[in-house]
């Protein structure tokens, strides 16, 4: 069994290894920068469903089917699905799940909740309760505009420091063996608060959670951003990681060439969505796709995979509470 | 002619123009625009205010939403004359009935026929 | 540091960092927009006083309402007026025709939790303040007139 260091950090001994993955996008996402990366690109965002949470629903489900496939595990096989969304009361994980007949555990993470089932998954393997397990999460733009939003058809403009949530879902399938690929360590994240009320300005709001996470990560595995290939954040967005690299300067730790965000990175620049993707599915699809494929080919030995998600509620930011941020972390590494 | 038309792009486009300011200086949703500006529109008709205006840009002044709000206050006033207490309850939404019902049942109507679609941009 | 001071400075920090282009085009699309709404708004007015010389201005200006808001109610419909709205904001926001579109759009939205607790539920969750705020304004002006 591992050991923590310091009071948010796992290190994991007996760490669980990355059998198979799969990412699922909507159109939009298809026409992206990682356009070759994914496994499948719906040309219709309803997948063929009447109503947008069931395409969420099923969106999750495809992924988790075809990531058992990828890793050649069946359903049966399976000891536990680790899930999560966006929607109230995660409906469409758990409906997901329903259909699988599998140990089920539903998360609510926000935006971070692929980082959190990585790390919950992982420590699970570690402590040898469960030998594969499967981590799971999607967001669709419809469902998550309609109830965090406004209407579709409403003629308003999205402000400029507002992003764009990502249809899509990625799964991730660990097991005790099995593959090169495993999670070494992770950290857990505090809920963290700077006082941002701007509904619109989630990356602002969950910068300062990814700053606390990344920060003590460093000092918890007496590493410095330098000794990673990859540090990739949720999806702060353009503007988010720009004030984190402002905050971890401020705090002496400087990011360089080799950070990066994954709501920044999935839409290319012509596509008019401000400041980026957003929402559960971001980070799924951006680690499952292109991230994965990188670390297969060796171009990213050890990767620092830090999920970041604004935990507000419709109502609460309505009664006028201020935006909690949190972040979870994951160190991805490829052995020889 | 062409005259009026000018003044109804001017005058229409102007109203347009400072609820697009709002929107970039504070932020505000739609909907707060659209109350604030009813809100105006009544306000400026009470003090008499609204209706040169009106006469110089004609559906300029009209087709905006303080011209609804202004509708609503007009309504008011008119049958505050014309039936005393009664009319102040009466008065606004009477004046503004055909707008709203007609809101209301091609709303109905087109949300049965059609569905929402995915924002492209 | 206190964690007011730290909130404050920090927000402090992050309005000096938003991004504030593309403000200065979109005021000109609003203008255009809104003012060519109205124009069509001026043209559907005069039509109807040719066709009908005997209308009077009032009833033509109701009937020129409705027909805006038909067509704007119609093109939510069909899936473009949010894209004239992208491009113009308040230009298509604030004619009669953005009512409209408010009233319109969430109908449709939820048509799918149900026609009654859906659709007509929900129809007014946008456009509902507009006309509670519209009705209690109204009535404030007319208790003052009644004391004129």
């Amino acid at each position: 069994m591992g050991k923590r260091l310091g009071k948010q950090t796992i290190m994991f001994s007996n760490s669980a290894k990355i059998i198979g993955n799969y990412s699922i996008v909507g159109e939009k996402e298809g026409n992206g920068t990682f356009r070759e990366y994914y496994d499948y690109v719906l040309k219709n965002d309803t997948f063929g469903e009447k109503t947008y949470e069931s395409a969420e629903r099923k969106l999750i489900e495809h992924s988790i089917a075809n990531a058992l496939d990828n890793a050649g595990v069946k359903s049966k096989d399976l000891d536990l699905l680790i899930c999560g969304d966006l929607l109230n009361q995660i409906i469409s994980s758990s409906f997901a799940a329903r259909d699988f007949d599998l140990t089920f555990l539903g998360l609510y993470g926000a935006c971070s909740t692929m980082a959190e089932a990585l790390a919950v998954g992982a420590t699970f393997i570690d402590g040898g309760y469960f030998n594969t397990i499967a981590c799971a999460t999607g967001s669709h733009f419809s469902t998550v505009e309609r109830q965090y939003r406004f209407p579709l058809e409403l003629g308003n403009q999205r402000p400029p420091v507002s992003q764009w949530t990502v249809t899509g879902a990625g799964c991730t399938v660990l097991s005790d063996k099995g593959s090169k690929k495993e999670i070494v360590n992770a950290t857990f994240g505090k809920v963290t608060d700077f006082g941002i009320n701007d509904v619109n300005n989630m990356g602002a709001a969950m910068a300062p959670a990814a700053m606390s996470t990344l920060i003590t990560h460093f000092e918890d595995t007496h590493t410095t951003p330098d000794d990673y290939d990859l540090i990739v954040t949720g999806d702060l967005g353009k503007l988010g990681s720009e004030i984190l690299l402002d905050l971890m300067e401020h705090k002496g730790y400087k990011l360089k060439d080799n950070y990066n965000d994954c709501g920044q990175m999935i839409y290319s620049n012509d596509q008019k969505v401000y400041q980026g993707g957003s929402g559960c599915g971001c980070s799924a699809v951006v680690l499952n796709s292109y991230i994965m494929q990188k670390i297969d080919e060796g171009v990213y030995k050890r990767v620092l995979f830090a999920a970041t998600g604004a935990l507000l509620s419709t109502l609460s930011s309505q009664q006028g509470n201020t935006i909690p941020g949190i972040c979870h972390a994951v160190e991805i590494r490829k052995g020889d | 002619m062409l005259i009026t038309y000018l003044k109804v792009f001017l005058v229409g486009g102007f109203i347009c123009f400072l609820g697009q300011l709002l929107i970039i200086k504070t932020n505000l949703t739609s909907a707060r625009i659209l109350v604030l500006f009813v809100s105006i529109g009544a306000i400026l008709e009470a003090f008499g205010l609204y209706d040169p205006i009106v006469n110089f840009a004609s559906a300029g002044a009209t087709v905006p939403i303080t011209g609804f709000g202004r509708s609503l206050a007009r309504g008011a006033i008119e049958a505050v004359k014309d039936k005393g207490v009664l009319g102040v309850f009466t008065g606004g939404l009477t004046a503004t009935a055909g707008g709203i019902a007609a809101a209301v049942i091609f709303a109905y109507l087109f949300a049965l026929l059609f569905s929402s679609k995915t924002k492209k941009y | 540091m206190n964690k007011v001071e730290r909130n404050k400075k920090y927000n402090e920090y992050v309005n000096s960092k938003k991004p504030k282009t593309r403000n200065f085009p979109t005021l000109i699309y609003a203008y255009i927009v809104g003012g060519v709404i109205c124009m069509i708004g001026q043209g559907v007015n005069d039509t109807l006083m040719y066709v009908f010389p005997t209308m009077s201005i009032e009833s033509a200006n109701t009937w020129m309402l409705i027909i805006l808001i038909f067509l704007a109610s119609f093109l939510t419909g069909i899936g473009v007026y949010d894209r004239i709205g992208v491009f113009a904001g308040g230009g298509s926001i604030v004619p009669i025709t953005g009512f409209s579109n408010s009233i319109t759009s969430p109908a449709m939205e939820f048509k799918k939790e149900g026609v009654i607790f859906g659709l007509c539920v929900k129809m007014f969750s946008v456009a509902g303040p507009v006309i509670v705020n519209g009705v209690a304004i109204s009535i404030i002006v007319g208790i003052v007139y009644l004391f004129l």
